[in-house]
């Protein structure tokens, strides 16, 4: 039964080697961590993107004495008459109040307020009005009248989204980095550790493929185990996140579920840490036999 | 087999450790090469075995000449040579059966031979009671003869042993000996680095002698004549 299980090279008794497994569990938790944040906020830019292309806001000043009433009025005839609008909807008191609520709480306070009125505007995304001409109309019949395409908050939003998102992958490339460079010096460390053993393989014909295979074999075992506990360890803390998100319900921060494609490309990290591993190691082994006759 | 002209070697920036060496080992020779120690018998055999290459001088080896060769050529060059080294070099988490076999996993021998072949040597060598040993555990001698096993466990073409009686008594030495003969016997080169001159004596086998880095031979020595022989050379009394 021993006959086969042996290495040929004691690397399973190697101090660095009972580290690896560790170190790549932590490299892939923070890398599925940045992952896992970079999919669900490209997953709600894309959702902000989606509402709100196709929509504009009309915003009608509150008067100083007196109601918008009339004012509003004008300005729905005037939008229902403009090619290009499909529909035209004022918002109710309450629905402001709604969209209120996340500053200013709950209450009667939005009611005790001058607000403005706001008429949600649906247009053909195909023949939309131009922005220009149809806030000169709206001024119009409802002076101080204020037209928002959401172009520039969600520009911000987006600008903000892709920011946040090169971060996220400047991080996955910071540990794979990390990945690369802790198999390197424990490859390195193992061949100056095993340098008799290499050699004597070396002599009775191993080609440099044979010994190479030792190590990138057992690097590759290693890493595996590290990124199933790296792997397990996102999982938990998605899981968490997304009920914590959930919990607070206000749409402010971004949704933490992901769908299964993104679960998927989560499971491949621990996969390919431990190809990368395998490459690294094989290629730090081969790079150091050439230096033998 | 074997054929070195004016080789000459040394370490990095050092003095010559071996001067305009000429050697020849024909196929299915036995040799014996002796000098002192530091008489540059190792390195010798380091050039043989491919474990370093001369500073100068031309080596043919296998009829091709190693300066021309690429490393990826050397691996298969070094299958074909069986190599007992000074201080055994046996790989101490491997079991002697793992140990001996090592050179056959090495040439991708399948799994099911690779067992019955390491077990019918250790038998051969008188070591099939250890075979699931570890090298730390045996003693100097059998550690010898797992080495030898080892070194001709692929049925190499040409065997080289660097004092390989270095570490065992007499009568071990001479049932070494035999061994290396009979390997002889079914075709194998064989060359052995000694400096036990008793050891040279019981066989009557050519020597080479290297002193200062200089080497010298081959040397023939004659077996001493057989007492019927002797009796019939002086005649009835």
């Amino acid at each position: 039964m021993m006959f086969w299980k042996a290495r040929d090279l004691a690397l399973d008794a190697d101090p660095a080697r009972r580290f690896l497994p560790w170190l790549v569990a932590m490299i892939v938790y923070l890398a599925s961590l940045a992952l896992a944040g970079m999919m669900s906020l490209s997953a709600a830019v894309d959702r902000w993107d989606r509402g709100l292309t196709g929509t504009l806001t009309v915003q009608i000043p509150a008067p100083a004495t007196g109601t918008a009433d009339d004012a509003v009025a004008r300005a729905l005839a005037a939008l229902r008459a403009t090619p290009g609008v499909e529909s035209a909807r004022v918002l109710g008191a309450d629905e402001i109040s709604a969209l209120l609520e996340p500053w200013l709480g709950s209450g009667t306070l939005a009611g005790e307020l001058p607000l403005p009125r706001l008429i949600d505007v649906r247009v053909r995304a195909a023949a939309a009005p131009d922005i220009e001409g149809l806030t000169a109309v709206m001024r119009a019949a409802a002076p101080g009248a204020v037209i928002d395409d959401h172009k520039k908050s969600l520009d911000r939003l987006i600008a903000l989204a892709h920011t946040v998102e090169l971060v996220a992958l400047g991080i996955v490339v910071l540990v794979t980095l990390a990945a690369v460079a802790t198999v390197i010096f424990i490859t390195r460390t193992g061949l100056a550790i095993h340098a008799g053993g290499i050699e004597l393989l070396h002599l009775i014909g191993a080609a440099d493929g044979y010994v190479a295979r030792q190590f990138q074999g057992q690097a590759l075992e290693l890493a595996l185990k590290g990124g199933l506990i790296g792997c397990v360890l996102t999982a938990a803390t998605v899981f968490l996140l997304g009920r914590a998100a959930a919990a607070l319900g206000t749409g402010i921060l971004p949704d933490f579920t992901l769908s299964p494609a993104q679960w998927g490309a989560l499971a491949a990290v621990p996969l390919g840490v431990a190809v990368i591993g395998m490459v690294t190691a094989r290629m730090t082994v081969m790079a150091a036999l050439r230096a033998l006759p | 087999m074997v054929r070195f002209q004016n080789v000459g070697m040394r370490y990095g920036l050092g003095p010559e450790v071996l001067r305009d060496v000429s050697l020849h080992l024909a196929p299915g020779s036995f040799h014996f090469l002796s000098g002192a120690s530091g008489a540059g018998k190792s390195s010798l055999l380091k050039i043989i075995y491919l474990a370093c290459r001369p500073s100068r001088g031309l080596v043919s080896l296998f009829g091709a000449d190693i300066s021309t060769l690429s490393r990826e050529a050397l691996p298969p060059l070094r299958r074909r040579i069986g190599v007992v080294f000074q201080d055994f070099r046996l790989l101490d988490h491997l079991t002697v059966l793992d140990n001996v076999a090592l050179p056959l996993r090495v040439a991708g021998v399948k799994r099911a031979e690779i067992r019955e072949h390491a077990s019918e040597l250790l038998r051969w060598v008188g070591l099939e009671n250890c075979i699931n040993a570890l090298p730390p555990t045996l003693s100097g001698g059998e550690k010898q003869r797992v080495a030898i096993a080892r070194a001709v466990i692929t049925r190499p073409q040409m065997l080289l042993a660097d004092e390989p009686t270095g570490n065992v008594d007499d009568s071990i030495a001479l049932r070494l000996l035999r061994l290396f003969e009979e390997l002889n016997r079914l075709g194998t080169t064989v060359l052995i680095a000694t400096h036990n001159e008793n050891l040279i004596r019981h066989a009557f086998h050519p020597r080479y002698h290297l002193s200062g880095g200089e080497l010298t031979g081959p040397f023939r020595v004659a077996p001493p004549p057989s007492p019927a022989r002797v009796a019939s050379a002086e005649g009835p009394a």
